[in-house]
């Protein structure tokens, strides 16, 4: 599995891909020697002339073992993700960027706020599809639907968060290396959910200003 | 008891008609439902099929399917509307009219009684109601591919408000029909669960303890109890939806005031114990047919039982963790992520009483134990898989994605479906009174589970890539494009998945007709079915059987031969002078 998820340009993506890995080595152990001890006992104890099966019908001790050890595996790995979780979906830190997604079918809608960082004046600028940030800032998303359910899925920030008609959703996310990334919507919106794709543009701190300027060249 | 015995008098005056179609014998409506659900699983597998060349070879014609009509497929491209539409209904066929009609209406019938001890259900009427119930639901579910507008095309999930207003989808009589077709499907099973929960619980034979019980027939006891509670909470959510839809009403839409989260909560309250329902009486069959043919015990008997009881009480408070990215609160998502993990806890209870019952064994590997090994070793891979998806933080980037869908399908055709098989290949000889054949069971077997896992295990690999689920074209991602060689061989893999079966159509319409006729007992099994004659007759048993011992006391000290069946008495004088 080494190798196949996409490049991780997000702060907390690396935590994300720390339990993956994680829970990757503790399954794969447990299936080798899972199916190990399976081929083993298929091989030791096929059927051979003269010898009967052993006559047990268990056994308390290993069977109170092996539930406790899994038991014990499992919760400790829910106590490491929940603090990724609280991190990533708790509360949103305090923010830099502030940008307003509505997704409908089949686009996303991307509400600036500019220059005066407030949504609702004069100096919003709407842009379909395409989503630009800094580089290093923290960009707080405000998620809504005008439809149906989408989802709003960055793999390369590994973030992904269900835009809910009749609701106001937050998501946050810091990009740590400029570059263009792909926005598809994750959850399936009808005949043109395949397609449904906007953009990420993480620009430099000075590239970004120019974005800016070049946006709202009266300010 | 005189009224079964009655039964049985009056049988030979019976007509064909009464005897094929609507039969009040618990062994004719199994029979019922297996071809119900072998022949619906044929064109879930087909429209399976379709899905793959599309995602192969996005947009280029599918091979023979110039006659499907306008607009779904246009000279056999298929257009994305339709393609929705398939993985809706491929989804819905092979969970509600596949793996349940199999497991649950065809085990279920055919097991209960005879492995019990009894001549026949507890209400039979109500049993063949039961059936023909199920078989208008398939009609109803079926006659949506033909309406104007299509069939139901927003996931077997049916998330609203997508499905809730028709202009979303543009889909109209074909969604209405799909809930009007899962809604009588639930009465159908709603009459099963209380069939199958009163005759086990009242018609026991003397001695039949329920520590005495198969754990096949604990594992459908169990999944009774779940389907009685559980599918009434998807009809209500299906009647909320079909209200929505056509009477104004706005359970699930914001503008009149409704909540399209409530549609998740009832589904995924039904959803969760549902895949319970489907893998439970997988693991019952497992367990009988692993201490059968390792010629041992099963290990563990009560952890099993009660592990299974620990499963189904854990599966109503899981539910959430479909719902982690859902904008439901992050702090409940903790919460479901605590429970997702501990009822992983009796599933590894169950798969190391599996490997401890094969330990020290005498294994035969016979068609129906390869299969319930296969079962084995794909659940542990659905099961460990699961493990990702319950973390949320690694959720959040799996979820939606082909890891989910590999998962499901490890638990469902992994898990489910070699039950299914091994089930078939045992029981057929009870069922029609001849054996399969044994070298074309085996082809089958391997060549399923090879095709198999080529074809599922690389979609763990598309959903860490970021694959999403239900897209039309992946090449419509610049991020997906490296991953279409491995699309392209996960059809190839389909495809032969596909051919696999072959050989078991063959082999179970030849042994139908022409197999080696089995005598009563031809795997040397314990439990009762094997008592009664194969098949066995209108009434089952030439006398109720009385039973002595659990059913797993294989190689037992107490006699000679390496099996011991339930209703033998040993007197204890003779059993010292051997």
């Amino acid at each position: 599995m080494m190798g196949w998820l996409p490049e991780n340009v997000s702060t907390y993506g690396k935590d994300i891909d720390r339990l993956f890995y994680i829970i990757y080595y503790i399954t794969g152990t447990t299936f080798l020697l899972v199916t190990g001890a399976l081929v083993i006992f298929l091989i030791l104890y096929r059927q051979r002339e003269g010898r009967r099966a052993t006559y047990v019908h268990g056994n308390t001790t290993l069977e109170v073992i092996w539930t406790i050890v899994p038991a014990i595996i499992l919760v400790v790995l829910s106590f490491m993700s929940q603090a990724s979780w609280g991190h990533i979906k708790g509360r949103v830190p305090p923010s830099d960027i502030h940008v307003q997604v509505t997704a409908k079918q089949f686009n996303w809608e991307i509400l600036y706020p500019g220059p005066d960082g407030k949504i609702g004046t004069a100096d919003d600028l709407q842009m379909e599809n395409e989503l630009h940030v800094p580089v290093g800032k923290v960009v707080r998303v405000t998620l809504k639907a005008k439809d149906v359910i989408h989802s709003f899925f960055l793999p390369n920030l590994r973030l992904k968060q269900d835009a809910v008609p009749g609701r106001e959703i937050q998501a946050w996310f810091e990009a740590t290396k400029p570059g263009r990334y792909e926005l598809p919507c994750a959850e399936l919106c009808g005949f043109g959910h395949s397609g449904m794709l906007g953009h990420l543009t993480v620009h430099t701190a000075d590239n970004y200003d120019k974005w800016v300027k070049e946006q709202w060249p009266s300010s | 008891m005189s009224e079964a015995v009655a039964t049985h008098a009056v049988h030979e005056e019976l007509g064909l008609w009464r005897t094929y179609v609507f039969s009040t014998d618990h062994k004719m409506i199994a029979k019922q439902f297996l071809f119900l659900g072998l022949f619906m699983m044929i064109l879930g597998g087909l429209m399976a099929l379709m899905l793959r060349w599309q995602l192969a070879w996005p947009e280029t014609q599918v091979p023979g399917t110039r006659w499907i009509p306008g607009p779904n497929m246009t000279d056999g491209y298929m257009n994305p509307a339709f393609y929705n539409t398939l993985f809706t209904m491929h989804a819905t066929i092979m969970i509600f009219f596949v793996v349940m009609p199999i497991l649950v209406g065809c085990f279920g019938n055919f097991l209960i009684p005879l492995m019990i001890g009894a001549r026949d259900m507890a209400f039979p009427v109500l049993n063949m109601l039961s059936f023909w119930v199920g078989a208008v639901s398939g009609i109803v579910m079926l006659a949506g591919f033909f309406v104007p507008g299509g069939h139901a095309a927003g996931g077997w999930t049916s998330y609203a408000p997508l499905t809730a207003v028709t202009q979303y989808t543009g889909v109209n009589w074909g969604q209405n029909l799909w809930c009007m077709g899962l809604i009588i499907l639930g009465i159908s099973s709603l009459m099963g669960s209380i069939n199958y929960i009163t005759t086990i619980i009242n018609m026991r034979a003397p001695g039949m303890t329920f520590f005495r019980l198969p754990l096949v027939i604990w594992s459908l006891f169990i999944v009774a109890v779940l389907l009685l509670l559980a599918l009434p909470v998807l009809t209500s959510a299906l009647a909320m939806l079909l209200l929505d839809r056509m009477a104004g009403t706005s359970f699930f839409l914001p503008e009149g005031g409704g909540e399209p989260l409530l549609w998740q909560h009832l589904f995924w309250f039904f959803g969760h114990p549902e895949v319970y329902i489907l893998i439970l009486p997988a693991m019952g069959i497992a367990s009988d047919i692993l201490s059968v043919f390792s010629r041992k015990p099963i290990f563990g008997y009560r952890a099993m039982a009660f592990s299974m009881i620990g499963i189904a009480f854990l599966s109503w408070i899981v539910w959430g963790h479909h719902m982690f990215q859902s904008g439901m609160s992050p702090t409940l998502g903790f919460s479901f992520m605590v429970t997702t993990m501990v009822i992983a806890v009796p599933s590894a209870i169950k798969t190391f009483n599996w490997l401890g019952t094969i330990w020290g064994g005498s294994i035969r590997f016979t068609t129906p134990m390869l299969n319930a090994l296969a079962f084995v070793s794909m659940f542990v891979i659905g099961g460990l898989s699961g493990i990702f998806m319950a973390s949320t933080p690694v959720d959040i980037f799996i979820h939606d994605t082909y890891f989910i869908v590999a998962h499901i399908h490890y638990v469902v055709f992994g898990g489910s479906v070699f039950g299914l098989f091994a089930a078939i290949y045992y029981w057929f000889p009870k069922m029609f009174g001849r054996m399969m054949n044994e070298p074309l069971g085996k082809i089958h077997f391997f060549a399923t589970f090879i095709a198999y896992n080529c074809t599922f295990f690389p979609m763990h690999i598309l959903g860490v890539g970021g694959m999403m689920r239900r897209i039309y074209n992946p090449l419509q991602y610049e991020f997906l494009k490296p991953l279409q060689q491995i699309n392209i061989f996960i059809t190839v893999s389909a495809v032969a998945l596909g051919l696999a079966q072959i050989p078991f159509v063959i082999n179970f319409f030849w042994s139908l007709f022409a197999g080696k006729k089995a005598e009563r007992n031809p795997w040397k099994a314990n439990t009762l079915e094997w008592v009664a004659p194969s098949p066995p007759p209108h009434g089952n048993f030439d006398a109720i059987p009385v039973v002595y011992r659990g059913p797993y006391e294989y190689s037992s000290p107490e006699v000679t031969e390496d099996y011991l069946p339930q209703n033998r008495q040993i007197v204890p004088q003779r059993a010292a002078a051997h």
